[in-house]
């Protein structure tokens, strides 16, 4: 399989650690003079950006999500609007969401990723290339559009949603790939069925670069038994930039660029992770412009290891994210904390402060159902009025979540009572 | 006008098996007696609607086994054993825009009717009464 960057990709692990040391030290003096934030924080380590080693650099405290919205819209932005080409929104967990920004550097960079990635399971410039991803504010629409076009590809902006007509296109236009979540493509495999489209036969697709949710290496053998594409899972946020580390052929986790990104995997005691120990994800990107990301504990759960891959890349690789370090529930692709969902039931005085989250994945579609219960003094036996109360908390739901959830409305005391957040989350989700 | 409007005990029922037994049960063993009763039920739960002797006293009694019932006021109007008796009731009710949430049948030992709930009871046995209509009294249940 063709690299896109091969001097990169497979540079000598010495040559690559050391070009990492030397880029996180330029990007630590840019952001040292840049932002006050990082300044202040290197202050407070005692740090100076060109004695940084990899072992200091622990000494800088986490950057987390809540740094990026507490300086909501642009608080953490270092270059003026002037430089900046594009930005995007994340959905956030008090109604305020995550804003990025990008120079056109940044833009380049993120789609360099894409390119070595989608290239390294191959993807090339003859293939035509179906982008079932959301194009708007998430950043997996733009994302895989620029990675392909740029490897030269074909790209069909499709979008989300209307199946029949990504099935009509699969089929019509010689589509070889296909992006988007595994759950859709599971839902294409299903709809294909029960028309009596055979994926494998009637459509020339045979790849797939498959992330946005949770998903398995079982899942991924599934899809490939049942309609002969080959999934490649894909990692990201919006932090990063989007959607970056990709499978290769291999298929033995994501390559993780390391003259962009300088990635750590730390215990619960901040200690560095063995190779291939399990551990939460803090990521530093080595080039960004726009806005520093300098130990960004994101907090997702997953291992790095450095051995050496079979496909001749040299950069380390990430394994499937295990779970979260918080409370974080990843719902059909959106981010979905059971604090939003409290602020939502602490809305409406008909309801008790108390709830469980269901979530259960039939055929890998995600769907979430939450059991709130009556306020005794609100309770009533008109039957219209209990079905409008409901119909209304699960709108409010929908407006703050951006995905449906079920409600159900009980009656006072039939919810069991927990103490801990997370006992009100049942994951029944299978990706077997 | 007190004694022409009727108390309800409406019992709220989780919708899972064996519940309606459970309270029914406890019914017995307290022994309160339904003159009349419905089952209504919403996707969460259920509603028993039930008239019964003493309404205050049974309400306390299932508090005390931690069963949740509500007192409602609703009418009760005499209808005769023919074709059509329904029409009368809910045409009178119609005609004074007055909203039904529900209603059911009621057969006692002197007299048969239809049980109600409206909106406003009062300005229901107005129009009940304006228009000849016999409305059923609390002693008459």
């Amino acid at each position: 399989m063709p690299f896109w960057n091969e001097e990169i990709e497979t540079m000598p692990r010495e040559d690559l650690r050391k070009m990492q040391l030397s880029l996180l030290r330029r990007e630590l003096r840019k952001m040292y003079d840049s932002s006050k934030f990082i300044h202040d924080r290197m202050r407070a380590a005692n740090l100076v950006p060109e004695d940084t080693d990899f072992d200091s650099f622990r000494r800088l405290p986490y950057m987390v999500k809540d740094d990026l919205r507490e300086t909501y819209p642009d608080g953490l932005f270092v270059v003026p609007y002037d430089d900046l080409v594009r930005m995007h929104v994340s959905s956030g967990t008090t109604g305020k969401p995550t804003i990025v920004g990008y120079t056109r550097r940044d833009l380049d960079n993120w789609t360099e990723s894409l390119a070595r990635g989608m290239t390294s399971f191959g993807v090339t410039r003859g293939d035509v290339f179906q982008n079932m991803h959301g194009y708007g504010l998430f950043t997996g629409g733009l994302g895989a559009h620029y990675g392909a076009e740029r490897i030269g590809a074909t790209v069909i902006p499709a979008s989300t949603g209307n199946t029949d007509r990504q099935i009509m296109l699969m089929r019509d236009v010689h589509v070889t790939t296909l992006a988007g979540t595994p759950s859709y493509m599971f839902h294409i495999a299903e709809v294909c069925e029960q028309n009596g489209i055979d994926i494998r036969r009637d459509t020339h697709v045979t790849k797939a670069l498959a992330g946005g949710e949770p998903w398995s290496a079982s899942m991924r053998d599934k899809l490939y038994r049942r309609t002969g594409i080959r999934a490649h899972n894909c990692y990201g946020a919006s932090e990063f930039y989007g959607p970056m580390f990709v499978e290769c052929e291999e298929q033995r986790g994501a390559h993780v660029w390391a003259d962009l990104c300088y990635m750590e995997i730390v215990d619960g005691e901040g200690e560095p992770c063995a190779d291939g120990e399990k551990g939460s994800i803090v990521a530093t990107m080595l080039q960004k412009e726009a806005f520093p990301l300098i130990r960004y504990k994101i907090g997702d759960v997953s291992s790095l290891t450095w051995e050496r891959c079979g496909c001749g890349r040299t950069h380390p690789r990430l394994d499937r994210i295990s779970g979260r370090s918080d409370d974080m529930l990843v719902v059909k692709g959106i981010n979905v904390f059971p604090s939003q969902i409290e602020g939502v039931i602490g809305e409406f005085p008909f309801l008790s402060p108390f709830y469980t989250i269901t979530l259960t994945n039939p055929n890998y579609m995600d769907q979430m159902t939450v059991d709130v219960e009556f306020n005794p003094d609100f309770l009533t036996d008109d039957m219209t009025r209990v079905a409008a109360m409901s119909q209304q908390v699960q709108d409010r739901l929908k407006e703050v979540l951006n995905i449906k959830a079920k409600v159900r409305l009980g009656l006072p005391d039939s919810l069991p009572r927990f103490e801990g957040k997370s006992r009100h989350v049942v994951d029944n989700r299978s990706y077997e | 006008m007190a004694d022409k409007i009727l108390i309800q005990l409406s019992i709220f029922v989780n919708n899972t098996p064996g519940r309606l037994a459970a309270v029914a049960k406890t019914l017995r063993d307290c022994g309160i007696n339904m003159k009349a009763c419905n089952l209504a039920e919403s996707t969460e739960f259920g509603i028993l609607r039930a008239i019964v002797d003493d309404p205050d006293a049974a309400a306390a009694k299932l508090a005390g086994k931690g069963i949740i019932a509500r007192k409602t006021e609703i009418v009760g109007v005499k209808i005769g054993d023919v074709p059509g008796s329904l029409y009368e009731p809910a045409h009178v009710l119609g005609e004074a825009g007055i909203n039904i949430e529900y209603g059911y049948a009621f057969t006692g030992k002197e007299v048969e009717g239809l049980l109600i709930r409206v909106d406003d009871p009062r300005k229901a046995i107005e129009a009940f009464e304006r228009a000849g209509l016999e409305v059923i009294d609390r002693s008459e249940i």
